[in-house]
């Protein structure tokens, strides 16, 4: 199981890169939000899957499963939220002032 | 007790003081205080010397990172007390002498503090014994060196002078200090005493050379050596105290010093012997030669620095034959050669510094040191032309001066060379004291045409700027001391050899134990006699006739020195990074994101390779049921599909569709809090998206070319390749005990039974409170971005 969440992160992530090297921004950023599930499932699959029961102390069952994961993704989740939101805001302002969403003509100019 | 660490930390403290007192002082000249800084220290290693005399050493150690062997242990014996006398004596002198040469519109507070930082940093590198202490204080001599250089910042030439002189200086100290970790590396051991009782084992490691002429490269550029010398004539824009101070008495000595201090450790072998016996003796010659074309005072006397640093420096090769006969009379014979080297080094730093000051008052008092604007000033500076005679005369070899003495013990050490049975020098041994005796001639015309030129002759009083007349007496006091010293040394040499001379040399030379050399005039008629007279003979000839054999300085053409190549490296080397950076720094996104995920592949899975610790073990996975594989599958095509979806929206959905699969995973997995979390913020997700598409126009098909396609389907597969195969290693072997056991006391600890919730809130407080703290800023961009008005956009410009 846990070998075949890894191989299945390895293709998000791939997904997530082509996304992010492209020069539509809006893809650039929907890159972004799928590397972020790529990482999370990534970080459940490094604490070992389904062995133990949830960790709920009243199940009082004999082993749990690791919390200490599911801990830092729940973290996770919420700033990469965070960062996604901005991001989206920040496309839509520079499409505003610059007319444009491809990164190609967003360059500054030459002498910088 | 720690007397000697105090002694290198005064300066230092004192220059830290100084910007306080300025602004207190009003308008009491801030010399005046500085002036006590080398005068005390002076004094402390006065007192020094009839224990270093005893042959006695001082060592005293302060523990500074001792995990990896760096202690600032610092070592006095006769070579380092030289050092320091001549950096404390020479430091009084000309803090005296720059009180009345600097004019009221210098900035006092930056030049002592440069020049106390130099004192401070001058000191440390002769006492160290650490080797990378001795290199942090190294390189503090030629950054202060080069903020002297740049005094008169405002100059263009200063600025070249002084970046050149740091660029080549600085060069040489990392190699040095590649050479050091070299040593280390063979000895482990980061100190000299203890390198150079261990050294004997390591002669045969291949590092052994590679560590010397690093070494090497470190003194020859620091003491101006040929090719390298080119920085030194620039120096010369500095204030002439500081080229009085640190380009002819101490810093440029620094390299000497190395040598020296370097000798028990790699002299006789013959690579050593050879390498620092004709690097000095190729300057030697050549900054003689040149020094007689200079029109420019200070120029002449840079070109000739060079050259006396070139005979100090062939003494040290020379001498470093002594130790490969060791104890013996054939050792006390060639150990003469390095204390004859110690002797000049004394001897040069003070008629030069004479030099340097009469220099200095000439400038000062006529606004010139072109030869071509000077003469007949005898008439009107007839004190300042004493100091000039005598200067001169000394560095001329001539009898009554030290020069003299020093001179013929570097005649006899060349001749002795010629005898030399080792190092294959019988063949080509003859080379050695013609070239010594055709240099010293150049060296004698030099100096008669600083004498002659400036003082004889007709005075030209309509081409300077100001009627001559001698300066206060404040400026003549210190070259006053230095002429006083110069005679002085040719009357009573044996003062200054055994009580200093000698257990200098004994440190350098381990092996000779007797045989005390004595320093006297007069050997009879033997061939270094005749060897002066014949300089004086032919020397005056040459100066005579110096017109009609000008035309062999023509010779060179002028594109081919050494400056010149030293200037359009730099130019290349400009172009070049030039040409690399705005071909990386393009500007555009998608390729710095390129280079960032190319290094990760190459960092990141190169090391994986190459470390051979890639490993795949499938046994301790849990099992698979059919809904879990559907549901990889599904995911698995949904996210494949996303890059080929023909409109936004449907990208949207399968992003969507990824995002809930995820929250089904976490609810098989156990983990009900993440799967709650996932399902509202995928849904806030989607909702933002699809209401930014309102703003944002058609998703178009990619309009990049098929290569850029591939290039980054390239990089894509590659990264995604890579996580795969660090996540299974990982995966496949633990290297710790999971440290989870801990929460699932949290009841007790956290009073929590939701060990997640117990996580965030008790154990990781800190975590979650700055995870609300970026959500804030998120909003906080978000709010201000929206609310920001319009700027100037391209098509905005024309209402």
């Amino acid at each position: 199981m846990e070998s075949l969440i890894i191989i299945l992160v390895g293709v998000l992530t791939t997904v997530a890169i082509y996304l992010v090297l492209s020069k539509n921004v809006v893809r650039v950023i929907l890159g972004t939000a799928i590397l972020s599930h790529a990482v999370h499932l990534l970080i459940l699959a490094m604490g070992g899957l389904k062995q133990g029961t949830v960790p709920l102390l009243g199940e009082e069952a004999e082993i749990y499963v690791d919390a200490l994961p599911q801990a830092l993704i729940l973290t996770a989740i919420v700033i990469s939220f965070a960062v996604t939101a901005f991001i989206l805001v920040l496309a839509y302002r520079a499409y505003q002032e610059l007319e444009t969403d491809n990164l190609g003509a967003m360059r500054g100019s030459d002498d910088e | 007790m720690y007397l000697l660490i105090l002694a290198i930390l005064i300066p230092f403290i004192a220059t830290a003081l100084i910007p306080l007192i300025h602004k207190r002082i009003g308008a009491f000249h801030i010399g005046w205080f500085v002036l006590l800084v080398p005068l005390a220290l002076f004094l402390i290693f006065i007192m020094q010397i009839p224990a270093i005399s005893n042959g006695e050493t001082l060592i005293q150690a302060v523990n500074w990172i001792p995990s990896i062997g760096i202690n600032f242990t610092v070592y006095l014996d006769g070579l380092s007390l030289i050092m320091a006398l001549l950096i404390t004596g020479m430091g009084s002198l000309v803090v005296l002498y720059s009180i009345y040469y600097l004019s009221s519109s210098d900035s006092f507070p930056h030049f002592y503090a440069y020049l106390l930082l130099f004192m401070g940093a001058m000191l440390g590198v002769v006492l160290s014994d650490n080797l990378l202490v001795l290199y942090v204080f190294w390189e503090l001599t030629s950054i202060s060196s080069f903020l002297l250089i740049a005094f008169w910042y405002h100059r263009k030439n200063s600025r070249y002078g002084a970046q050149k002189s740091l660029l080549i200086t600085v060069f040489g100290g990392l190699g040095m200090l590649a050479g050091f970790l070299m040593l280390h590396s063979m000895t482990g051991t980061f100190s000299i005493r203890e390198t150079v009782t261990v050294i004997g084992q390591y002669t045969d490691h291949a590092l052994f050379y590679p560590a010397m002429f690093l070494v090497l490269l470190g003194a020859f550029t620091k003491s101006a050596q040929f090719p390298f010398h080119i920085w030194l004539p620039d120096a010369m824009e500095a204030p002439t105290p500081v080229s009085a101070y640190l380009h002819s008495a101490t810093m440029v000595k620094a390299g000497l010093y190395l040598v020296a201090r370097f000798t028990p450790i790699f002299g006789g072998t013959a690579e050593w012997f050879w390498t620092v016996t004709i690097v000095g003796l190729i300057t030697l010659f050549w900054g003689a030669f040149c020094a007689v074309r200079q029109t420019d005072l200070k120029a002449l006397l840079a070109y000739s620095t060079i050259s006396q640093l070139g005979l100090i420096m062939s003494l040290l090769g020379l001498g470093s034959a002594a130790l490969h006969f060791g104890d013996g009379e054939q050792g006390a014979l060639y150990g003469l050669a390095i204390f004859a080297a110690l002797f000049h080094m004394v001897n040069h730093s003070t008629f030069k510094g004479a030099l340097f000051m009469v220099v200095g008052i000439v400038d000062h008092q006529v606004g010139t040191r072109d030869i071509r604007r000077l003469g007949g000033l005898m008439a009107f500076l007839p004190i300042t032309f004493t100091f000039a005679v005598i200067g001169s005369f000394s560095m001329a070899g001539l009898p009554l001066l030290n020069g003299f003495l020093s001179k013929e013990m570097f005649f006899t050490a060349s001749v002795n060379a010629v005898s030399l049975p080792i190092f294959g020098v019988s063949s080509w041994g003859l080379l050695i004291p013609i070239i010594a005796w055709t240099a010293s001639v150049f060296t004698f015309v030099y100096c008669m045409i600083f004498v002659f030129r400036t003082f004889f002759g007709a005075p030209q009083l309509k081409k300077l700027d100001r009627k001559p007349v001698e300066p206060s007496i404040g400026m003549l006091i210190s070259p006053a001391i230095l002429c006083v010293l110069i005679v002085g040394l040719f009357f009573a040499p044996n003062l200054l050899g055994d009580h200093l001379l000698k257990p200098a040399l004994h440190g350098i030379i381990p092996g000779i134990s007797g045989a005390a050399p004595h320093i006297s005039a007069w050997h009879g008629f033997n061939t270094e006699l005749f060897m002066t007279l014949g300089i004086i003979a032919v020397g005056t000839l040459l100066f005579l006739t110096f017109r009609s054999w000008y035309k062999i300085y023509l010779i060179q053409p002028a594109g081919w020195n050494f400056t010149v190549l030293y200037n359009s490296l730099l130019q290349d080397l400009k172009r070049a990074a030039n040409w690399i950076t705005t071909h990386y720094m393009t500007g555009h996104l998608p390729a710095y994101f390129a280079y960032i995920f190319v290094f990760f592949i190459a960092a990141a899975g190169g090391t994986l390779i190459s470390t051979g610790a890639l490993s795949i073990d499938l046994t301790a996975d849990s099992p698979i049921t059919t809904y879990e594989g559907m549901l990889i599958v599904v995911m698995a095509i949904a996210a494949i599909s996303i890059p080929f979806a023909k409109s936004r929206l449907t990208a949207i959905l399968l992003n969507g569709v990824l995002g809930f699969s995820i929250a089904i995973f976490f609810v098989l997995f156990r983990a009900p809090d993440l799967a709650l979390t996932q399902l509202v913020i995928e849904t806030v997700t989607t909702v933002l998206f699809l209401l930014c598409f309102n703003f944002l126009p058609e998703w178009k098909t990619e309009d990049s070319s098929k290569r850029i396609k591939i290039r980054n389907a390239v990089i894509a597969i590659a990264a995604g390749v890579t996580v795969t195969l660090i996540g299974l290693t990982v995966n496949s072997g633990r290297l710790f005990e999971s440290i989870s056991g801990y929460f699932e006391d949290s009841y007790e600890l956290a009073g929590g039974d939701n060990i997640v919730n117990a996580i965030l809130g008790d154990f990781r407080a800190f975590d979650t409170m700055l995870e609300s703290l970026v959500l804030f800023i998120a909003g906080l961009g978000v709010y201000t971005l929206i609310r920001l008005k319009h700027g100037k956009g391209p098509g905005k410009d024309e209402h």
